[in-house]
């Protein structure tokens, strides 16, 4: 439904283009108007009508045409096609294709997914609530469990109000194209994760990549743009500008500065959108994420986003911010008004994850030492490099050298995973599509640190690691 | 446009044909004049027996036209609202009347408008003074019978505030639970609640990388069962499944013809996707027929280059509609046209065919001819998530690209353990006939409440067995007045207007359940049948025109390209 509700902002925005126009604009126009109506009327008007073509030859070319395969061929043997099945639950001790292993490769980082607390609580939802909820908020999707869980959201995030979606990932991909439009223009790390790309494109917005973490290239562009703007201030007076990053770069495990985006921000009058997915519940004494690391003032960020994935090991995402922000979603959020609410479930557990989360702030502290010690017993591996800082429980291991192509680096990264898991330790390769992403990560093994990894198990883990890449690389 | 009746099968009908008599409404339809397509009757005669054959099963699908008087009441309402809003603003501007809204914040107050005040114009004026009617929190499962919390707004739904109170056991006629799946107790959620103590709730990795559970291979190799499919794959969320999936099946130099009503997921996906996207007309086969032959006759705009291939993409029922895909008609075209075939049957899987395989399965058609079944677990299955299915090459191709697998967590353990029990349960292999008897007392229920609201002279539309019932209001001041006064009598209904539907066809929405009695029914029915007088929307002049007048513009050409 509401197929057609894209076309209507398209109306919107020309009846808004119609107010700044110029009068001799509008007369121009007007005119113009009154000659279509005239060539309507005329009957003389036919688009696309192309009668050279006897009905024959029509018939004739429907005959020869010939469509592509609706998809091409996959050969059997694909790295992607031949999952890991994992049999009962992915937590830290996990069975992957019926080997026991300790898990280095899930986020779940407080090693909430097999809590006792938030399983009685989903328990409890389940036979209030049963499943599925059968219907989008604004259609009696909406249940007390969801108040609550955005209550509870935006009360430990300190921002006014928060909006839960069903789905991680359409989480900022939906927020995204509910604020920027066409025409208006987004700054983003080129690292930015596939979700925020998908957001982007949706948004059909100017989008200008800065460098990875580079605050002076992002205010190079910020500049040019300035240039732009005074060029053609009547232009610039409508165009939104955003600055999108992550917290916590997923794809490179590095920390965004964001002190000095927020400098940015002010002095070019750009609002700040900032992905969270794995920072949130990681970094800064609470676990409320990169702004609390940074001590930056919740409201100096617009929006914040982050999925219910990782940390919190439910599903689904929430948005928070000023209700000015966030309110404006739940009409304009795709994912969030045309699909179905969050199961209560899977809200329940996310609540009662966010309690031992309150009760509990030291294992934020002990996730941190667990990070550190990872990141320091990685390094200096002959032949693989660390990737990512030393706080971030997802670091990347890639080849220091390549052998020359994609396809033979992910053999190799890919047998030292095999040799791990093997040997009891789980990890996995980072996962892209090759020929979607903007600036495709190189090939790496993404390694997890959970609070739930004990010291003994991080050293076995390291020192597998090097001898994998020993055995493998020489 | 005047919709008539279309009776397909018994005596064969095509839609879309123009022996055009033109009624009151002279054309008129979203407030635009169509031009009248009476061209060649004869060539278009030739098609009705040819279509007919394809049915197998009459086709009853009827959208009464708007009188005349109410579409101009109609229009008159929304002007009169709209100056009001004006009124409104100005009094807003200059501070006579209280601002409610939200602003921003002093220091970013010289900042680029994050909002462009039109934007907001109708959320203001309009969609604020009925908002009571979205959004009503509930506090059970959303079964035949609802607990809702009560509410009240102090400023003219500006803000609400909870009064603690519940209002028991309201009839649920807005839940998607086609099928009553949803539920607290009994089998599904014993089986949920088993697997959930065994594996909590969360996966915390995608399929590809370490998130691919012994339970979702189970899960999809029961869905392609279920289908009659090679192959299945299964996603986390109905709305992702389409738009994290269309753009790994077509790209550039792709056509995608897409139904002018498809669901908001299909059009973000086609968008995402690159390809070229052309709409046609809702259901109608002339319009899409046209639309395919040009297409490969031009080939691509400009250099003429012929498309790589090209994607039809429908939906099963439409939720607004409710009126029911001409899948043999579609099948038919698609194949003397060599295109692809994507169905969408979020609200079609379990509520359709006798043994509730969906809109396939009510026409007696064969699985094979569609080559991308898509559809949710959120609806009849009382879960959450999608799937698609087809040719394993399909399904293999998927797992190595689609955007789902590679960036996004797998569907939560329990939920996939609640598909699995319903899925077993509609198909008999949980030894009881429970599925069945569901599956045959939803087509009953959605007979019956749709001809029992027919006779009481509402204007009904949709196909005579879809189970989603869409109720004419028409005016903007009857959405608030028709919800308040169904809750006042315990009955949850859906309204909706625009943007959700055409400016002037505003509707409720009833979604009938195998969980509703004949006795719920008719206390729904009693109750409508008096507000239906109270607020005079028993419209219909039961003017069943037997004819089909469904013209479509030779001209109307829609294009997008980005
Ligand atoms: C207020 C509101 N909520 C939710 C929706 C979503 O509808 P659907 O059930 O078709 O996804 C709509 C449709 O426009 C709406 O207007
Ligand atoms: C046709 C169609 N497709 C997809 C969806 C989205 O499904 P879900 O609610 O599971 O995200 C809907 C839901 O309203 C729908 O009507």
């Amino acid at each position: 439904m509401a197929a057609s509700m894209g076309q209507q902002w398209v109306l919107v925005e020309m009846v808004q283009a119609f107010y700044e126009a110029p009068t001799y604009h509008l007369i121009l126009e007007g005119i113009l108007i009154l000659w279509i109506i005239r060539l309507l009327f005329s009957k003389t008007y036919k688009l696309q009508e192309r009668s050279d073509l006897t009905p024959k030859e029509k018939e004739e070319l429907i005959e020869e045409w010939q469509p592509e395969p609706l998809v091409p061929p996959v050969s059997k043997d694909h790295p992607a096609l031949n999952y890991n099945v994992v049999s009962g639950p992915p937590s830290h001790k996990i069975t992957v294709n019926g080997k026991e292993c300790i898990n280095f490769a899930s986020f779940n980082f407080l090693g909430l997914l097999d809590n006792e607390r938030v399983k009685n609580a989903a328990q409890a939802s389940l036979s209030k609530y049963g499943v599925g909820t059968c219907g989008p908020r604004g259609f009696y999707g909406t249940f007390d469990v969801h108040l609550e869980l955005e209550e509870r959201l935006a009360k430990f995030m300190r921002t006014e109000e928060a909006i839960i979606y069903s789905y991680g990932f359409a989480t900022i991909a939906s927020a995204i194209p509910a604020y920027s439009k066409r025409g208006d223009i987004v700054f983003v790390d080129e690292a930015a994760c596939f979700a925020i790309q998908k957001g982007l494109q949706a948004s059909r917005s100017n989008i200008k990549f800065f460098k990875h973490n580079d605050m002076a290239d992002l205010e190079r562009l910020l500049k040019e743009q300035e240039i732009e703007d005074q060029k053609n201030p009547r232009k610039a007076r409508v165009t939104r500008r955003f600055i999108v990053v992550e917290g916590l770069y997923v794809n490179t495990g590095d920390v965004c500065h964001l002190p000095e985006l927020v400098k940015l921000k002010y002095k070019y009058k750009v609002r700040i959108f900032l992905e969270e997915s794995l920072s949130f519940g990681v970094l800064g004494e609470h676990g409320r994420g990169v702004t609390e690391h940074f001590g930056i003032k919740m409201d100096d960020i617009d929006l914040i986003s982050a999925n219910m994935e990782n940390s919190l090991a439910s599903i689904g995402g929430f948005c928070c911010g000023r209700s000015f922000v966030i309110d404006h979603q739940r009409l304009s959020g795709q994912g969030y008004c045309f699909s179905a609410s969050l199961p209560p479930l899977l809200a329940a557990a996310a609540i009662e994850a966010l309690n031992i989360m309150e009760e509990n702030p030291g294992i934020f502290h002990v996730l941190q030492q667990k990070c550190k010690k990872m990141h320091t017993a990685l390094k200096g591996i002959p032949g693989l490099r660390v990737i990512g800082q030393s706080l971030s429980p997802a670091l990347h291991l890639q080849l220091e050298e390549s052998t020359g192509t994609r396809d033979s680096d992910m053999r190799l990264l890919k047998e030292i995973v095999d040799y791990c898991m093997n040997r009891g330790i789980a990890l996995t390769q980072a996962r892209y599509l090759d020929k979607e992403e903007k600036y495709l990560p190189l090939p790496s093994i993404r390694v997890v640190v959970t609070v739930e990894q004990t010291d003994l198990e991080l050293d076995k883990a390291a020192s597998l690691i090097r001898e994998a890449a020993e055995s493998v690389l020489n | 446009m005047k919709r008539g009746p279309e009776n397909l099968g018994g005596q064969p009908r095509a839609n879309g044909c123009s022996f055009s008599k033109h009624g009151a409404g002279g054309g008129l339809k979203n407030g635009y004049v169509r031009g009248s397509a009476g061209a060649d009757t004869h060539s278009q005669i030739h098609r009705i027996v040819h279509n007919g054959g394809l049915y197998k099963r009459p086709f009853n699908e009827a959208f009464e036209e708007t009188p005349m008087l109410v579409a101009v009441l109609t229009y008159v309402g929304y002007g009169v609202l709209t100056l009001f809003g004006y009124l409104r603003d100005f009094l807003r501007y200059w501070k006579i009347e209280k601002c409610h809204h939200a602003t921003d914040r002093e220091e970013q107050l010289d900042f680029v408008p994050l909002y462009q005040d039109f934007e907001n114009f109708y959320t203001r004026n309009l969609y604020m003074r009925i908002r009571d009617s979205w959004n009503r929190p509930i506090c059970s499962v959303p079964g035949a019978r609802v607990d809702m919390m009560e509410r009240v707004s102090h400023d003219y739904n500006w803000t609400f505030k909870y009064t603690g109170k519940v209002i028991k056991d309201v009839i649920n006629m807005g839940s998607y639970n086609y099928l009553g799946y949803t539920q607290n107790t009994g089998p599904f959620s014993e089986a949920a609640s088993k697997v959930l103590s065994q594996y909590g709730v969360g996966v915390c990795s995608t399929r590809q990388e370490m998130g691919n559970l012994d339970k979702h291979e189970e899960l999809e190799t029961l869905v392609a069962r279920f289908l009659g499919v090679e192959s299945a794959m299964a996603y986390g969320m109905g709305f992702a499944t389409n738009s994290m999936n269309i753009p790994a099946l077509v790209g550039k130099g792709c056509l995608i013809l897409s139904d002018e009503l498809n669901h908001a997921s299909l059009v973000l996906g086609a968008r995402l996707s690159g390809a070229t996207i052309r709409i046609f007309k809702h259901n109608n086969m002339q319009s899409l027929e046209k639309l395919l032959k040009d297409a490969i006759v031009y080939g691509q705009p400009r250099t003429h280059r012929p498309w790589k291939k090209i994607l039809i993409v429908v939906e099963g029922v439409y939720s607004m509609e409710g009126s029911i895909v001409r899948l043999p008609e579609v099948i038919a075209l698609k194949k003397k046209y060599k295109s692809y075939l994507y169905l969408d049957e979020a609200h079609s899987i379990g509520a359709l065919g006798p043994s509730g395989r969906g809109v396939v399965d009510y026409f007696g058609l064969n699985p094979e001819d569609v080559d991308v079944m898509m559809g949710t677990f959120t609806k009849s299955f009382g879960a959450a998530g999608g799937y698609i299915g087809g040719k394993k090459e399909l399904i293999d191709y998927l797992r190595v690209h689609s955007h789902s697998a590679v960036y996004a967590t797998s569907l939560s353990p329990p939920v996939v353990e609640q598909i699995i029990a319903s899925i077993k349960c509609i198909m008999g292999e949980d030894g009881t006939t429970i599925g069945k008897q569901r599956i045959q007392q939803l087509s009953e229920n959605t007979r019956y409440f749709r001809r029992r609201l027919k006779e009481m002279g509402f204007i009904i539309y949709g196909n005579e067995d879809s189970p989603i019932i869409p109720l004419m209001l028409y005016m903007p001041a009857k959405i608030g007045a028709f919800g308040r006064e169904m809750l006042k009598r315990h009955i949850a209904v859906v309204v909706v207007g625009f943007p959700a539907t055409p400016i002037i066809e505003s509707r409720a929405r009833f979604c009938l359940s195998a969980a509703h009695t004949k006795e719920i029914l008719d206390i729904a029915l009693k109750e409508l049948d008096e507000v239906g007088d109270l607020l005079q929307i028993k419209y219909s002049r039961h003017r069943l025109v037997p004819l089909l007048d469904r013209p479509f513009d030779e001209t109307t050409y829609e294009e997008t390209e980005d």
